[in-house]
């Protein structure tokens, strides 16, 4: 799926982290944390291919990120899901265009694919807000709204990065819920959060690793936490 | 014809680019400026161009030689030109003009009863240049030599420089479409990475989601596009209409009243409008790619 080796990312100044090896395997669960700043998001957009390393390699989906063409990588992007800590959303078109857009992008629509916008918006509680544009939601409905876009297209991996953030803990679980369910169906996930509450629920549910960014390095972490 | 195809369908791609009005207005403005001025540019190069077939044609490689003799010394000086004539570069053929001929040039002036055989009048000869020419001082000079009474009349002559001038102008035409259509490019081009940076958000959100460069610049493209194809048929038709009501002036004005469009030449402004839209697509894909690859 998605594979580093020998990562190093940094922004002009040191790195954030360096000789990062890990691999993205099908049906993997995973959570990412650290303190604010260790560079979770960074991480995630190396996933993606938003950022080419430092040093190193990104494989995503078989194919080498240092030599993808810029079409490569948006095609590989409409097979991974991601929700972004800032959303991201075109604020001119309501949230059902929003939701739908990855879709739309792709020349398809949700008839093609089996998908209900209505019905998505509606078990992330969002029935009411269809028609909204994003700037008028509240931080937790804006989370919500781009989950259901991260999930909509069906993805291999889905990528979420801080999902939680401004959610209570009900609307948590059942983001959490619907993510393991999605686990199980062989979907790769990886979180970056800070909740360890919703580490510790998840870890009952399946066998999720977490992993660390600390002190220049990305560590799995014991089963202390 | 794809242009036209792909235009004609919107979908909702277009939708993913806010709409500007502010972008849309300049841009539809200055393609109606531009293609209203393009279309005097083009009435001008058709006009100075009729106007140097007509001169050019008119003075087409004929000149006349007229010898005025005593009616004894006639045959014999209209041979001894004819014996120039022949060893002239430049001159392809001269041919005396018979009395019929004669008859028929003067007939307008005195009426069909003209006795021509007892009048006085000059022997004419014709005389038709090759593509060279003659040089017509020379010719004076020999000729005054060997025949004392011929006259080189070559008055078709001082259009030369004419010919040349509305040559010229049809070229100051031509270049005037190129140039217009050259800083219509250039403005398409701010005005499209005017919208392009305007919009840096909305493209790093379309990457994020999986949309490919073209789908993205299809968006910005289809809308310039648009935008220019329509201020453009509408500048057409604004100039159109100005030259077709030109006021008609006599003949003192020809020149003037020339500039209008004659037949078929009316079709040729109707091409400014697809034109417009093919360099405002040609300039916005342009910048709408220069743009997308400086991105992630
Ligand atoms: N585009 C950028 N240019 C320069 N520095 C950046 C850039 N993006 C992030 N950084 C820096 O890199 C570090 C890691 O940022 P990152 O967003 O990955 O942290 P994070 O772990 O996601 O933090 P948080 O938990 O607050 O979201 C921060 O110090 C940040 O200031
Ligand atoms: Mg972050």
């Amino acid at each position: 799926m998605i594979e580093l080796a020998k990562v190093a990312h940094g922004y002009g100044g040191g790195d954030l982290f360096a000789e990062v090896s890990l691999t993205l395997s099908p049906g993997a669960f995973f959570f990412l944390t650290g303190p604010s700043g260790a560079g979770k998001t960074t991480f995630l957009k190396l996933c993606y291919g938003e950022l080419m390393p430092s040093r190193g390699d990104v494989n995503i989906f078989g194919s080498s990120l240092r030599r993808m063409s810029r079409d490569d990588i948006a095609l590989a992007r409409r097979r991974i899901g991601i929700v972004h800590q800032d959303c991201q959303f075109l604020d001119h078109l309501p949230v059902s265009e929003n939701v739908a857009l990855p879709l739309a992008v792709a020349g398809r629509t949700p008839q093609d694919v089996g998908a209900d916008i209505g019905e998505l918006l509606a078990w992330v509680g969002l029935a009411e807000q269809a028609a909204a544009l994003p700037p008028s939601l509240s931080g937790g409905e804006r989370q919500r709204a781009a989950l259901a876009r991260a999930i909509i297209t069906a993805p291999d991996v889905i990528l979420a990065d801080e999902p939680t953030g401004n959610l209570d803990w009900e609307m948590s679980l059942r983001l959490l819920t619907l993510l393991v369910e999605l686990n199980r169906m062989g979907k790769t996930v990886l979180i970056a959060t800070h909740d360890l509450a919703l580490i510790r629920t998840a870890k009952a549910q399946v066998p999720a690793r977490v992993l660390r960014i600390s002190g220049g390095n990305v560590q799995l972490a014991g089963a202390d936490l | 014809m794809t242009l036209l195809l792909r235009l004609s369908s919107d979908t909702a791609a277009d939708r993913v680019v806010p709409p500007s009005g502010y972008t849309a207005r300049l841009t539809g403005f200055t393609a109606a400026a531009m293609a209203f001025l393009a279309v005097f540019a083009v009435a001008l190069s058709l006009a100075s161009g009729r106007l140097a077939d007509r001169w050019q044609s008119s003075l087409a490689q004929t000149a006349t030689i007229r010898i005025s003799a005593p009616a004894e010394q006639m045959t014999a000086q209209t041979e001894a030109v004819l014996a120039v004539l022949r060893t002239t570069p430049g001159v392809a053929s001269a041919r005396v003009m018979d009395d019929a001929e004669q008859r028929a040039l003067l007939e307008p002036w005195f009426g069909p009863d003209l006795p021509v055989e007892a009048l006085p009048l000059p022997r004419l000869v014709e005389i038709t240049e090759d593509s060279a020419g003659f040089d017509a001082a020379g010719l004076r000079m020999r000729l005054a030599g060997e025949a004392p009474g011929a006259v080189l009349d070559d008055h078709t002559r001082w259009r030369e420089p004419l010919v040349a001038a509305a040559d010229r102008l049809r070229m100051l035409g031509l270049t005037a479409v190129l140039v217009i259509a050259g800083a219509t490019a250039a403005m398409i081009t701010l005005a499209a990475n005017a919208s392009l940076a305007a919009n840096a958000q909305v493209i790093r959100v379309l990457r994020l989601v999986g949309a490919r460069d073209t789908y993205i610049a299809r968006a910005f493209v289809r809308r310039f596009t648009r935008r220019a194809l329509a201020g453009a048929a509408a500048g057409t038709a604004a100039g159109m209409l100005a030259i077709a009501l030109l006021p008609e002036a006599d003949a003192a004005g020809a020149f003037l009243t020339g500039l209008s469009f004659r037949g078929a030449g009316w079709l040729w402004p109707l091409t400014i409008p697809p034109l417009a839209a093919i360099v405002a697509f040609a300039a916005t894909r342009a910048a709408a790619f220069r743009v997308l690859r400086g991105l992630m």
